[in-house]
Formats: C-alpha cells, sequence, structure tokens
C-alpha cells in the first residue's frame, strides 16, 4: 500500500468499493485516482490535503462541498461533514465549491441507476452496482442530482476530514516532542492538554502536508459528533437574505457584453430564413447571429450592451421556422403513448408469483381496475437559464449555475474544437435547479455567442418565455392497473402497465450521441416496481414510448409520476377492500418495518383513528425513493369556492438525518413542489409550440394555498438516505386520497385541477 | 434621467421605455433585485417606490414617480432590518433567488401592518412566487419580524 499512500497524500483514499471489484478492460485507468485539482489552486504558504481540504499559514482553512448549491442546503450540510472530522466549527471555515473536476464525481448517483429495487441484493443487480461505480469513476461526472450528494459524500468526506486531522497531530507531536496519541485537536488546534501548549492548524499545516498518510482511518462513532446530527446556521444564509448572493444571472465582469437567445418554438425544429435589419437597427445591439445546435434545433443569438435590449431585438427579428421533430399536438403526441399502452414490448422489473393469471381469475375474488394519467411538466425554476462565457486567445471560460459543471468542459470544447483542458468552468449558487440545470443547453449557447464576442465575455440570459419553451420536460405517462381482492379483504395480486418515454434515452441522445444503455430505464417504471408492498403476485410492466419532445429529469423523476398512480390505486384497493388506508398499507408493508413505521407515524401525528369534522377530508400515501422512507397525510377542506389544502405531516427515514432544520426545508420544498403540481401545472403543445409560456399560464403553488406542514424525522433506516426528492413522490397522492375522503370523487389524471377547484 | 435609488441620486442615460429592472441589474449594477418573468407574474423583482412594493420588471424608467429602495437600501450600513434578521434566524431561503423579492414585499406590509393576521401575510405575499416552497417559514418570519419591529 506504500505506492498507493503516496498517491492518496495529494490525491484521495479511494473508498473500499473503489478498490474492490473492477473489469479487465482499462483496470489501470480505472485503479487510477484522480489528481487533487486544489494542487492548482494553492496560493503562497496554503497546502491542501485532499481535494476537500486548504489550508493557509495564517490558519485560514477553506473546505470544498463539491455540488450545486440549489436550494437544499448541501453546501453546509458537506462542509459539516468535513468539520467534524477534521475538528473545525463551521463558523471558523471558508466554504467554496471549489473547481469543476472528474475527481469530484458522484458514485452513489449512478451505482442505484439500475433497474434493481434497493433490496435486491441478487447476483446481478450487485454486479450491476459495482460495474456502476466503476462507470461512474471512468465518466466521472461531477454531478448533483438523484439525491445522491449526502450519500455519496457521507463516508469520503469524513475520511477527508479525518485524515487531514491526523496528518496534522503527527505534525504536531513531532514538533512538541510527544506521541500523537497524547494530543488532542480543538475547533482548528492541536492541543496538548497536560502542558496547556496549543498549535494552530495553520502553523501545523505545511508540516503535516509532507507526513504519509495512513492506509486506514477511523471516523467518530455518532455519539461523538459535535456538528453532524445538530441544524446548522446554513453558510448561504446571510448573503440570501441580503440580495448579495451571487446566481449565474449576477456574473459581472470587466468589458461584458450581454446577450439572449431566441430558439425555434417547435423545439429542435430549424431556422428556415431570418431578417434581423430591423432589430440591428436597435439600441445597444452589437451582433446577431444565427444557431445551430444539432437536436437542440437552430435559432438566433442577440449580443447588445444590455440584457433588455437584447431581448427587444431578439422579438424584432422576423424568422421563418421549420417544424418539430414530433406531433404537433399533445393528443397527437399522446396517440403513440396509447399505442404503446395497449400492444407496445414491455420490461418488468419486478414480476412475482402470477399476476396476469391471478388478475384474469374471475372466480379469486373482485376485480378493481384503474387508468391513471399525467402530463408533461416544466422545472420552471425562478432564475431563468443562464450562462456567461469568455473565448479569448484559445482558452475558454465558463460562469453558470450548473448541476453537471465539468460536463461544461465537454461542451465547450467540442463545439470550440479545443482541449477540455482550455475550458475552465466556474459554478455559481443555482436560482433553483430541479434536473434542469444538470443540462448542457445554456452553457453551449454561451459558449456559441461568446464565439462571437471578440474575447469579450457575454452573459446570455433567457427570457421566461424561452425558459418555459425550451425545457427538457418531465414526460407524460400513463398506468393502467389492476387487482384482485379476495373474498376476506387480502390483496391478492396487483398487475400494473406503465408506458413513459425514457428519459435516460432523451438526455443520452443530444449529450452524448451514440451512447447506449445496456438495461431497461428504471425511471418508466421506478416508484411503482421498486415498492417494498408484500404483494405475492405483482408485476409491473413499463413499455417505452418513442418521444422525440426532450426530456429531462423532474425532482423526483419517474417517481413523480408513478407513485401517484400505484399510491392512488393502493388507496382503491383498500377501499373495494373495505379496510382503512392506513391499516391496509400497514398489512401490505410488515416484512419492511422501517417503511411501516413511518406509516404509523404520520397516522399518530395526523390523528388519523380520530373522525374529522364536516366538510374535511384526509389522504395518505407512502413512497420510498432515494434511499429514505417517506409516508405523508395530507388534510383537505371544502372552503366553498374550492378544495383547501390545509395541512400535511410527513414522517421521513432517511437512516441518519446530518441536519434536521436543512432535512425539515426539503421535506417542506418536496411537498410544495408535489402539489404545485396538482393544482394546475401541465405542459402541452398545439402547432407544435409549448402552449404555456410564463407564470401566468404555467404557475405554481403560492402562499395563500400552502398548507401548514408539519415533519417527523425517524432513523430507523440502516442506511443513509437522499433527503432533496424523496418528499415529493407521495405528496400528489396524498392530496388525491383526501380529495376522494371528502367528495367521494376518484382523481385519477394529474394535474388534479382538471377535475376540482382548488381555492385561487 | 435622474432617479433617486437608496437614498443615492443616480444619473442613467437609458430609453425611458426600459423596466426598471434592467436599469438596476444592468446599468446601475444593483444586482439584489432579480428577474423572474417579465410580467408582474412572480415578484422576484420587487422593489419599494416610495415605499410601495412594485414589481421593477414592469414599471419603465419613464414611470418612476419617486424614490425607489431595492434590497440592497435596506441594510445600508450593514445593519440588518428586522425582517431580514427574522429571515436568517428562521432560516427561510433554500435556493435564494425570489427571497429579496420576498424580503421586499414583507418589509412594505409590516410597515402598512405592523401586526398581520394570517389572512393579510396571505393577501400580501401571493404575489411573491418561491419555487422552493419556503412559504412555511416565509409566514414564521414575518411573525417574528412583527414581534422585533414592536419591541424596537
Amino acid at each position: 500500500m506504500g505506492r498507493l499512500g503516496k498517491i492518496a497524500r495529494r490525491t484521495f483514499l479511494l473508498g473500499t468499493a473503489a478498490l474492490a471489484g473492477g473489469v479487465a478492460v482499462g483496470y489501470y485507468f480505472y485503479k487510477k485516482p484522480y489528481d487533487n485539482p486544489l494542487e492548482q489552486t494553492l496560493a503562497e504558504g496554503e497546502v491542501t490535503f485532499n481535494p476537500y481540504i486548504k489550508v493557509a499559514a495564517d490558519g485560514t482553512i477553506v473546505l470544498i462541498a463539491p455540488r450545486a448549491e440549489m436550494g437544499q442546503g448541501v453546501s453546509t450540510t458537506l462542509a459539516a461533514l468535513v468539520a467534524e472530522e477534521l475538528d473545525v466549527d463551521l463558523s471558523n471555515v471558508r466554504i467554496e465549491h471549489g473547481p469543476a473536476d472528474g475527481a469530484y464525481y458522484n458514485e452513489a448517483m449512478i451505482v442505484e441507476g439500475g433497474p434493481y429495487s434497493m433490496f435486491d441484493h441478487s447476483f446481478y443487480a450487485n454486479f450491476q452496482r459495482k460495474s456502476s461505480a466503476v462507470t461512474a469513476k471512468f465518466v466521472a461526472l461531477q454531478a448533483t442530482g438523484g439525491s445522491s450528494s449526502v450519500r455519496d459524500g457521507f463516508d469520503k468526506m469524513r475520511q477527508a476530514g479525518a485524515v487531514a486531522r491526523q496528518l496534522l497531530l503527527q505534525a504536531a507531536a513531532k514538533r512538541l516532542g510527544k506521541p500523537a496519541g497524547k494530543l488532542t485537536t480543538e475547533n482548528g488546534k492541536v492541543v496538548d492538554t497536560v502542558s496547556g501548549t496549543s498549535l494552530t492548524y495553520g502553523e501545523l499545516a505545511s508540516d503535516a502536508a509532507s507526513i504519509e498518510p495512513p492506509d486506514t482511518i477511523a471516523l467518530k462513532p455518532r455519539d461523538q459528533w459535535k456538528i453532524l446530527g445538530k441544524s446548522q446556521p446554513r453558510i448561504d444564509m446571510h448573503a440570501k437574505s441580503t440580495g448579495t448572493a451571487g446566481f449565474g444571472i449576477d456574473v459581472d465582469l470587466p468589458d461584458m457584453l450581454y446577450g439572449t437567445v431566441r430558439m425555434n418554438p417547435h423545439i429542435g425544429g430549424e431556422l428556415k430564413s431570418f431578417d434581423d435589419s430591423k432589430a440591428k437597427a436597435m439600441r445597444g445591439v452589437v451582433k446577431i447571429v444565427r444557431i445551430d445546435a444539432g437536436k437542440l434545433g437552430q435559432g438566433i443569438g442577440v449580443i447588445a450592451d444590455n440584457t433588455w435590449r437584447a431581448f427587444e431585438a431578439a422579438k424584432a427579428v422576423e424568422v421563418e421556422w421549420g417544424d418539430a421533430p414530433y406531433p404537433a399536438s399533445t393528443d397527437a403526441i399522446l396517440d403513440d403513448y396509447r399505442a404503446a399502452m395497449a400492444d407496445g414490448s414491455s420490461h418488468a422489473l419486478t414480476d412475482r408469483g402470477d399476476a396476469e393469471g391471478v388478475v384474469a381469475d374471475t372466480s379469486s375474488g373482485a376485480l378493481v381496475e384503474a387508468e391513471y394519467s399525467a402530463p408533461f411538466l416544466a422545472h420552471a425554476c425562478m432564475e431563468p437559464m443562464n450562462a456567461t462565457a469568455r473565448f479569448k486567445d484559445g482558452k475558454l471560460e465558463i460562469w453558470a449555475g450548473s448541476q453537471a459543471p465539468n460536463m461544461y468542459k465537454l461542451v465547450g470544447s467540442r463545439e470550440l474544437d479545443i482541449s477540455s483542458s482550455d475550458v475552465t468552468v466556474h459554478n455559481t449558487l443555482l436560482g433553483g435547479g430541479f434536473g434542469r440545470r444538470g443540462e448542457g443547453d445554456f452553457p453551449l449557447y454561451a459558449v456559441k455567442l461568446a464565439k462571437e464576442a471578440g474575447g469579450r465575455p457575454v452573459k446570455v440570459t433567457w427570457t421566461r418565455e424561452e425558459d418555459m419553451t425550451h425545457d427538457m420536460y418531465r414526460p407524460a405517462a400513463l398506468g393502467r392497473f389492476k387487482a384482485r381482492v379476495t373474498k376476506d379483504g387480502a390483496l391478492n395480486a396487483v398487475d400494473a402497465r406503465i408506458a413513459a418515454p425514457s428519459i435516460t434515452k432523451s438526455a443520452l441522445d443530444r449529450t452524448l450521441p451514440g451512447a447506449f444503455m445496456p438495461f431497461p430505464d428504471r425511471l418508466i417504471s421506478e416508484g411503482a416496481f421498486d415498492q417494498p408492498y408484500g404483494i405475492e403476485n405483482f408485476r409491473v410492466q413499463g413499455v417505452p414510448v418513442e418521444c422525440e419532445v426532450p426530456l429531462g429529469f423532474w425532482r423526483s423523476v419517474g417517481n413523480s409520476h408513478n407513485a401517484f398512480f400505484q399510491e392512488c390505486f393502493i388507496d382503491e384497493v383498500a377501499h373495494a377492500a373495505g379496510q382503512d388506508p392506513v391499516a391496509f398499507r400497514l398489512a401490505l408493508l410488515k416484512d419492511h418495518p422501517v417503511a411501516a413505521e413511518t406509516v404509523a407515524k404520520v397516522a399518530a401525528m395526523s390523528g388519523w383513528d380520530k373522525p374529522l369534522g364536516e366538510g374535511k377530508g384526509r389522504g395518505i400515501a407512502f413512497t420510498l425513493s432515494f434511499g429514505t422512507y417517506v409516508a405523508e397525510v395530507v388534510q383537505v377542506s371544502d372552503a366553498g369556492d374550492g378544495i383547501r389544502i390545509d395541512k400535511v405531516w410527513c414522517a421521513v427515514d432517511l437512516g441518519t438525518a446530518l441536519d434536521p432544520s436543512i432535512i425539515e426545508a426539503q421535506m417542506q420544498s418536496g411537498i410544495v413542489f408535489g402539489l404545485s403540481a396538482a393544482l394546475g401545472q401541465e405542459i402541452t403543445f398545439a402547432d407544435g409550440m409549448v402552449e404555456q409560456t410564463n407564470f401566468d399560464t404555467y404557475d405554481a403553488m403560492r402562499i395563500h394555498q400552502a398548507p401548514e406542514i408539519e415533519v417527523a424525522i425517524l432513523e430507523n433506516s440502516e442506511t443513509i438516505g437522499g433527503a432533496g426528492e424523496p418528499s415529493t413522490p407521495p405528496s400528489v397522492p396524498a392530496l388525491a386520497n383526501a380529495i376522494f375522503d371528502l367528495t367521494g370523487k376518484r382523481l385519477r389524471h394529474m394535474p388534479l385541477s382538471k377535475d376540482v377547484s382548488f381555492v385561487t | 434621467m435622474t432617479l433617486k435609488i437608496n437614498g443615492k441620486t443616480i444619473e442613467i442615460d437609458a430609453e425611458p421605455e426600459m423596466p426598471l429592472l434592467w436599469a438596476l441589474r444592468d446599468i446601475v449594477g444593483l444586482k439584489g433585485t432579480k428577474f423572474g418573468c417579465g410580467i408582474a407574474a412572480c415578484g422576484a423583482c420587487t422593489v419599494l417606490i416610495d415605499g410601495e412594493p412594485q414589481r421593477a420588471c414592469a414599471v419603465t424608467l419613464g414611470d418612476v414617480e419617486g424614490e425607489v429602495t431595492t434590497i440592497e437600501g435596506l441594510s445600508p450600513d450593514g445593519t440588518l432590518h428586522a425582517v431580514q434578521e427574522a429571515w436568517i434566524e428562521q432560516q427561510v431561503a433554500q435556493c435564494g433567488y425570489c427571497q429579496s423579492g420576498q424580503i421586499m414585499s414583507a418589509v412594505a406590509l409590516l410597515a402598512e401592518t405592523p401586526d398581520p393576521s394570517d389572512e393579510e401575510i396571505d393577501e400580501a405575499m401571493q404575489g411573491n412566487l418561491c419555487r422552493c416552497g419556503t412559504y412555511p417559514r416565509i409566514r414564521a418570519a414575518i411573525r417574528l419580524a412583527s414581534r422585533k419591529l414592536a419591541g424596537a
């Protein structure tokens, strides 16, 4: 281990997962650790121990939290992982995103991406996880998504802090002539408690960095945590309360120009011709260029001296657009769905017992069947898409709020035909992400305009209309569910069929053309096939639909529609069986006590066993997603002028709760995000164009519609789960089930506002 | 044209049709006020004009009559406004993009109605969209700020 140890000093201890396993091809590269990118950023007198820590001689400690801060509080919690083991208060460190680099690749995001539930530890499932870990390292995607940041960083970032602390202790031991075991640490200092002598990390950093790091390192047991497990003040809170937080749209560089784009609203279509004579003459307009962005379509870009002037000029260009590659109307697009649902080929990621046979057997009890649908949805981040780029002397710099910053090196180098080492990416704060800011379109347009700007930086901001009509949409989906319930009320079989396009295929086609996914896309049926219900005969078929509308990863992804389908259906079955929906779920979850406990907890919190007054209704739903168990109860009332969502109770189990305040905020956030979709969000197409263009036609929940939300955090799960997404999936079915309780009407189609009115 | 912004008199060379928002952001360099929609539908660009909350994306420079206060003007000497203190204590912000606008609307609400009811909070704040769903903490922060201001 000597050689590896030496490399690890500069790079980082590899997790055991990365050292075990291994594949024949490219084994060497797979084993080779990434260089520590902080080596390139060191100021005079500064040292780095690994990609997560820099210490300056004056004692300044910089911790790297290399994930996108898009509101989920990840920069605070990731830094806390390092700080806990390094033994330094969060108030005494500076926390930075750090450079965009493959060293920060996200293994956790990819490892659970295969077509298996988290309980499946069969040979194939485990083999796929191991090879995905290898792929993650090869691809080295520094990405934030899949509620994976903490799951990915939990061990390796604590190890980073622990190794550095160990080296600092050893340096102090040498300096003081005492064994390291007799010394301790305290908030950025090594202390000799006997003599009272102390040395700051800054004083020891240079010596410590030249010591060989240990091969193994013990992490603190939980009962010794001082920072983790307790709510921390978020590091971005002051800036975000004073208007000083720097988002992509706030980038300001010397000599900067301002731009915008207007791409074909028939998404992916060509630009047949354009006349910019009027626009060119407008005040402040510098240049108007044609944009050809391949699969993303064609359009125009405007460079001006002010964002608004760029917007106005873009509007004034006369254009003739070509058609979109998909059918012109929503109904025509959904025809492909209906055809696939009727007889398209499918994959069943769960198929146990004989669901088809039992459901078909009319002698085996009552049949329950229902069809559900969910629409296309936009991300609608509060900050419209934007990026800034400068191409000067053969070097490209990109500034953007990004969920995949090192992918932009590929975007930039491909566009300009330069080496990716000539591309620098600066990641800013993100004004919302929800999956949208992992895409490569907005940085690409900034690069295209920078190429035309004579070496000056250009900040390219989209109008809200451009953002809403050129999203990578959450796909529409259809679900058909059938079940048999025995005479004594037992659920005999569930046979489900879900038709939706593959988001992964759509994303690969536009990002890495030619890339191939070697297994079925779990996203089509996740949230249904992977739920821990003990149904003896259970089949979930995923039916891939061909769809040329650009599709993207929308907070909780496939779970966002499938939990709606399946949790509404489970409710329907419970009622058909004459059982209480909570008791019915508890029985189905009896072999999964962690899941059952969230249901029991939320029932107790909401007073489920006490009758509700007149004019009120409540519903429950449960979903396991991103390694986290969430049960929610929604309570509604008839407010006369529509249905009011009064309160939501949420019981969440993510195993280890690192920051209760941030987890509570994420649960509330995910619930509002889901309920926003229920209240009326829907992307539709007419003449090949998206019909919704701004918040007047695609709104989200407002404060007067927002329920009180009470969150309880449980820690029964043995594995650590994600926080950013898992509260979204159960929110909508819990609401639909509550409205059934209030009105007796089953709502099977999203948005729920199709069938009922909400308070506006 | 001449505008009074955060207590300073500022000369702006721009056409009168330009929305105040873009003059603030791209010309004056005050970037705390955010662009969200351009049609006064989301509230991210809320500023005060003579104390009244206005959507800066829908007010043209030519129509500005009165003194403009932006989020930067709330704490000119670094001393936080009670609303900002409450926002920090309640840990309201998530992505934070809408929060300048939320805070400006809350400041205007409390100036007019020092002890608002739930309905008054809903009424005053419903023009400010938040996609992160910080509404429960916004409510709590407004109540806290109200108590802070009453005690001051």
